[in-house]
């Protein structure tokens, strides 16, 4: 267990309330559940609430999506501090690092990955850098084992790092323009560097609507003061769509 | 090596489109129809037949999960699927792949496993770190309900809804019950059972809770048969599985691989050998994090299969291999293992919210050396205190890995143990001063 508290009162704002389309967006999410059962929509809820309010959950957030889905506040406080994806303070506007720090990134050096974060942002994590833009936090296993040792940055993870390839990360979302998500030697996704040892006949090549590129590095990286999740749309647009407009634009 | 043409995440890499014209190249969507056509008892045969062992770590037939399912509601509940896509064990990152290279494998496979279960709607729940992933699901739901592959109204006569749902970062709503409750809305708390959930699951109704590889492999199977399936690795051991080669391998990969394939031919092929070479070798966790280490002599010609590595005291699990070689600080790996079961404990059982950060101390000290010899037994002998006496698994999956390592590491704890009290001064060994104390 980890114990994890709201902010003080001090940085808490008065009031929040969904934007009108964040609001249109949460009603049709609690239509997924069946009726009287809206309370399962909670965790979506919380998580877009954290995204408009820069990264971090709020207690008067907490107290509104309650009050949405006819919760009694101790629940909803319950699922937020609970879930440890849930920001409690405030994190960097530029980049909150979450930094894999489990057995397999260990192991192929996520130790040094942290030092970089406590040379770089703060000793201590969930302190926020001096100038605000940044913090870290040492985050349990994110599921990318085989490109370890990796971090996640709002939305997208940026694997297979060495010390320089992760200062150049930082150094790409301290001056606004991050790098492309995925591995940063090279390599394409979890198959070995170097390319695949199977699925020859499977890579794309001679195929007329395959998709050349990389279908996660197309997609563009977090501007600084987005949150995660903010692109996330009801109905993304299927592949095809975006390799064409790639061409297009 | 298993041949392309036995694969079955062919775009296990995503060099290809993800979507559904893609998919439907690679082989999804077709014949669906068909299948259906032939009828619950059959698919439900069928995937008994095949021998499918779920892939998310326990190994429990599907078919026979399937074949628990009321066969019609009595009482007016509705039936539910639900796809446990919280993928949080470390070393594994086989659904990720999945998720985001294939979807249409598994939107098809809830169809099929929710028709031959009774079920009308599906839930898929995604960890919450996997944005792009769910994003990607998302897309491709999207695009076969646009293509009424699904839905209320879909060409394939069963009504059908699938909703995709998400965590937001905790490791034990890979459990079944706690992904139930979270699903519900609330904290991540695993149930007692029984009841069981294929009698009061989701909502107080029938449910099922399958990995997403057991799910998206099922189109295959039904499509080529239950014999194919069958043929491939060793008995009751079958079937192709997705291996997660990390840590001190070459070339650390995803790959899709026969059960049974050995652990040296596995690496070899794949990832280019052990780092250093095979005399390098210390050790290997072959099933994600919750199963026992396996020493290098033990492991380097065992089959990669259920059975196998229960025989060795330890376990397929996800099919995670994290390989260490003999640069690895075995004792603080483990240590670091103990550190993630105590962040991710829920709190409820006692035994395990106590246990964990308990276990953790201790290794933590004993990696330095600063231990007694006796504490090793004391160790072990609190972990069998943990293992068994809470609700769910993670009590165990806790205890385990530090079984293994006093297993066949104990030689190594008590090497620390007797050097740091050979190199001990007073100041080290945290012995306080009460002088020095009292000045600060």
């Amino acid at each position: 267990m980890a114990v994890r508290r709201l902010a003080p009162k001090e940085v808490q704002p008065a009031s929040f309330a969904f934007s009108a389309d964040n609001l249109a967006w949460a009603n049709m999410v609690i239509e997924r559940y069946p009726s009287g059962r809206q309370q399962s929509a909670v965790i979506p809820l919380l998580w877009r609430a954290q995204e408009q309010e820069g990264g971090w959950l709020t207690e008067a957030a907490i107290r509104y999506v309650a009050d949405m889905l006819g919760m009694p506040y101790i629940r909803a406080l319950e699922v937020a501090t609970f879930y440890t994806q849930f920001q409690l303070s405030p994190v960097g506007k530029k980049a909150h690092v979450q930094v894999c720090g489990t057995t397999p990134c260990r192991l192929r050096g996520a130790g040094d990955l942290i030092e970089v974060c406590q040379h770089r942002i703060h000793h201590d994590q969930f302190a926020l850098s001096a100038d605000g833009d940044f913090s870290w936090e040492e985050v349990e296993c994110q599921g990318a084992c085989v490109n370890a040792p990796m971090v996640m940055i709002w939305k997208d993870t940026y694997e297979d790092l060495t010390v320089e390839s992760f200062e150049k990360v930082l150094d790409g979302f301290a001056s606004g323009n991050p790098p492309k998500p995925g591995p940063q030697n090279g390599r394409h996704f979890s198959a070995p560097l170097g390319g695949p040892t199977t699925l020859m006949d499977y890579r794309g090549e001679g195929v007329p609507h395959a998709v050349k590129e990389p279908v996660l590095a197309d997609a563009e990286a977090k501007k600084p003061g987005e949150a995660a999740n903010t692109t996330e749309r009801p109905s993304p647009k299927p592949p095809a769509d975006d390799a064409t407009r790639k061409g297009g634009a | 090596m298993l041949d392309d043409r036995d694969r079955i995440f062919k775009n296990l890499y995503g060099y290809e489109d993800w979507g559904l014209a893609g998919a439907r190249r690679r082989g999804a969507w077709d014949g669906t129809k068909a299948i259906i056509d032939k009828g619950r008892d059959w698919i439900v045969g069928e995937m008994k037949a095949s021998g499918l062992r779920g892939r998310g770590g326990a190994g429990f037939p599907t078919g026979l999960k399937w074949s628990f399912m009321p066969k019609e509601s009595t009482d007016g509940r509705p039936s539910y699927l639900v796809v446990n896509a919280d993928e949080s064990e470390p070393g594994t990152c086989k659904d990720r792949e999945i998720m985001r290279h294939d979807p249409h494998l598994l939107v098809e496979g809830c169809l099929l496993a929710s028709f031959a279960m009774g079920a009308q709607a599906a839930y898929i729940y995604v960890r919450g770190e996997f944005i792009r992933e769910r994003e990607h699901l998302q897309a491709a739901i999207d695009q076969a309900y646009e293509a009424k592959l699904i839905g209320k109204d879909n060409v394939h006569g069963w009504p059908f809804d699938l909703y995709v749902h998400h965590g937001a970062g905790a490791y034990i709503c890979g459990e079944e019950t706690a992904l139930l409750e979270s699903l519900e809305g609330k904290k991540g708390q695993p149930r007692l059972k029984p009841p069981f959930p294929a009698n009061v699951g989701l909502y107080g109704c029938p449910t099922t809770v399958n990995n997403v590889e057991s799910i998206a492999v099922a189109p295959d199977i039904l499509r080529r048969g239950a014999a194919w399936f069958a043929g491939i690795g060793r008995p009751n051991n079958v079937g192709t599985k997705l291996f997660c080669i990390s840590g001190h391998v070459e070339r650390p990969c995803n790959v899709e691989e026969a059960m049974g394939i050995t652990f040296r031919e596995l690496v070899e092929t794949h990832c280019g050998g052990i780092r250093g070479g095979w005399d390098n070798l210390l050790a290997v966790i072959p099933g994600g994090s919750s199963v026992p280490l396996v020493p290098a002599h033990e492991i380097a010609d065992a089959y990669m299969d259920f059975d196998t590595l229960r025989g060795l005291k330890s376990g397929l699990g996800t099919a995670a291999v994290i390989v260490m070689d003999k640069s690895t600080d075995i004792v603080r790996a483990i240590a670091r293992i103990s550190y993630f079961y105590k962040h991710e404990s829920c709190g409820q059982c006692t035994p395990c919210r106590e246990g964990t950060g308990w276990m953790w101390r201790v290794l933590t000290r004993m990696a330095d050396g600063r231990a007694h010899k006796r504490e090793i037994d004391m160790l072990l002998d609190v972990t069998t205190r943990v293992e068994g006496h809470t609700i769910c698994a993670l009590g165990d999956a806790a205890a385990w890995p530090v079984q293994g390592l006093i297993r066949h590491f104990r030689h190594e704890i008590e090497r620390r143990i007797d050097e740091f009290s050979r190199n001990a001064n007073i100041d080290d060994v945290g012995i306080l001063d009460p002088v020095a104390q009292a000045a600060e």
